[in-house]
């Protein structure tokens, strides 16, 4: 594990060994650092067998939702050996970040712009693409604008601005907000890689995932596969944040735990109160469970996935019950307002926590909140229902002996409002 | 690629659902209601509940659903369709 801020300086072509892999071409790397550390790629020269390759490094995506990243190049209709459509198949670099505790992507296009666009021009030379796109926020546009302009091959990349609300970087509403501006989910009744942007095969891939794909492209999946485990191979980007002394974006092997991952930063395991994985649509560690890895295999049995890579550490004064409640009532002010169950459901919720957090000593609210939690899990056009219903449940479970002390009129932590 | 089974769905759209109902009076063994009117599949996994599979003695009370919809929020999906 390797703190970002920290400069490294290779000058060599070989791939880079260890676990600093994304950012091995220092801070804000320029064409001309990027070119030195990783050397050139010759995207027509990989597309024919990239797809095999990464099907061999066991990548999975580094959006959130971890799927298996050559699956989805798979369901493209080039690949999939269809003629209908091949040349206007259209690939979506999304780096929109909705996740207001994840800083990965933003510091991945601040520090290593060029793996990102290396990526998207091989993933679009693999499905040959005829439409590229780099979808992120204001800040970010601005580290990928003045990359492009150091190349003379990123021509073809259109640049969108994502707004900073927390579902801009939902597969459909990217596809949506490319389309008509609105970043907001749509219905779907099929998948992008057959009718996406203007109906046309779409690829939407995040892009820390892309920066993979474009080392994978140069040293292929053994050497991918050389850092983390048989089961989670590579590295991934994990944003870790609360009760540490320095807020990090790190850059840590598919095995890593996650009790070393928070030490590195700072966090001392005695005052935690609990570690929440995977962001705001993610589920409660509680200290003991610490020693895991941050690997999907590993957390499963918490209900947990390593989602964005996003670890908010919640010191042992502070109240989880009070805590989620504000990121609830957060979450229900981010819903787009377009699905009733949604609509109706998550303020009802947000509103149930909080009075359980307040000390309502009505022994009825945390049932009643369980079953309202239940019942908006796949009523929605997108996810953002089951995430949020997903948090809820891991705090009653996570922080039921401190649910059980309010019911008490007490509250187990000190910071109590 | 999931397999897909020899059954026809009935698709939610929640972006344009309004919770009117109808549907749930023409399907009352496949479709409840919430507090707020919008329909809850009761036949379905929690997390699969807006596709929601039509037993072949039901499908003319579902074609009906989707036609009489006001606010044209259901779709049948064929069974041979590709998700």
């Amino acid at each position: 594990m390797t703190q970002l801020t920290q400069q490294v300086t290779i000058t060599r072509m070989d791939a880079p060994v260890g676990a600093t892999r994304l950012f091995a071409a220092g801070g804000r790397a320029s064409y001309r650092d990027h070119v030195a550390t990783y050397g050139n790629l010759d995207f027509a020269r990989v597309a024919p067998g990239l797809i095999q390759e990464l099907e061999r490094s066991g990548l999975t995506g580094r959006g959130g939702a971890g799927f298996a990243v050559a699956r989805k190049f798979g369901a493209m209709p080039h690949i999939r050996g269809s003629r209908l459509w091949q040349s206007s198949a259209v690939v979506i670099a999304n780096g929109a970040e909705g996740e207001p505790r994840s800083l990965k992507d933003e510091t991945l296009l601040r520090d290593s712009p060029h793996l990102v666009i290396d990526g998207l021009l091989a993933a679009a030379a693999a499905v040959q693409a005829s439409k590229l796109y780099l979808y992120t926020t204001e800040i970010s546009l601005k580290s990928v604008r003045k990359a492009i302009a150091e190349r003379r091959d990123a021509g073809a990349i259109r640049l969108v601005e994502a707004p900073e609300t927390f579902i801009s970087g939902e597969a459909s509403a990217v596809v949506n907000a490319i389309q008509t501006g609105a970043a907001i989910p749509t219905d779907r009744v099929g998948r992008l890689t057959t009718s996406g942007l203007k109906q046309r095969p779409t690829l939407v891939h995040n892009v820390e995932t892309l920066a993979h794909v474009a080392l994978i492209s140069r040293y292929g999946s053994d050497w991918f596969r050389s850092a983390g485990s048989e089961r989670d191979p590579g590295t991934r980007l994990v944003t870790v944040s609360g009760a540490v002394t320095r807020d990090s974006v790190l850059e840590v092997p598919g095995d890593a735990r996650i009790i070393d991952i928070l030490t590195s930063c700072g966090a001392v395991q005695s005052k935690i109160a609990g570690v929440l994985v995977g962001g705001f649509h993610g589920a409660w560690l509680t200290p003991e469970h610490l020693g895991v890895n941050l690997s999907t295999a590993a957390l499963a049995p918490y209900g947990a996935q390593p989602g964005a890579g996003i670890l908010y550490v919640l010191g042992a004064d502070k109240c989880g019950l009070r805590f989620s409640a504000d990121v609830v009532r957060y979450l229900a002010n981010e819903s787009a307002g377009q699905c009733g169950p949604c609509m109706f459901g998550l303020p009802e919720m947000a509103t149930l926590l909080e009075r359980i957090a307040s000390g309502d000593r009505d022994p009825q609210l945390a049932r009643d909140l369980a079953a309202m939690s239940e019942s908006v899990v796949g009523r929605g056009s997108c996810h953002h229902p089951n995430g949020t219903s997903r948090l809820v449940l891991s705090t009653l479970s996570a922080f039921a002996e401190d649910a059980q002390a309010h019911l008490r009129g007490q509250c187990l932590r000190v910071e109590y409002r | 690629m999931a397999t897909v089974p020899n059954r026809y769905r009935l698709h939610i759209d929640w972006t344009k659902c309004d919770g009117r109902g109808l549907c749930t009076e023409l399907l009352p063994d496949l479709l409840g209601r919430d507090k707020w009117g919008y329909p809850v599949a009761l036949t379905e996994e929690r997390g699969s509940r807006s596709d929601v599979f039509i037993p072949g003695s039901r499908l003319e009370a579902a074609t009906d659903a989707v036609n009489l919809c006001p606010l044209i929020a259901l779709a049948l999906i064929a069974p041979t369709a590709k998700r």
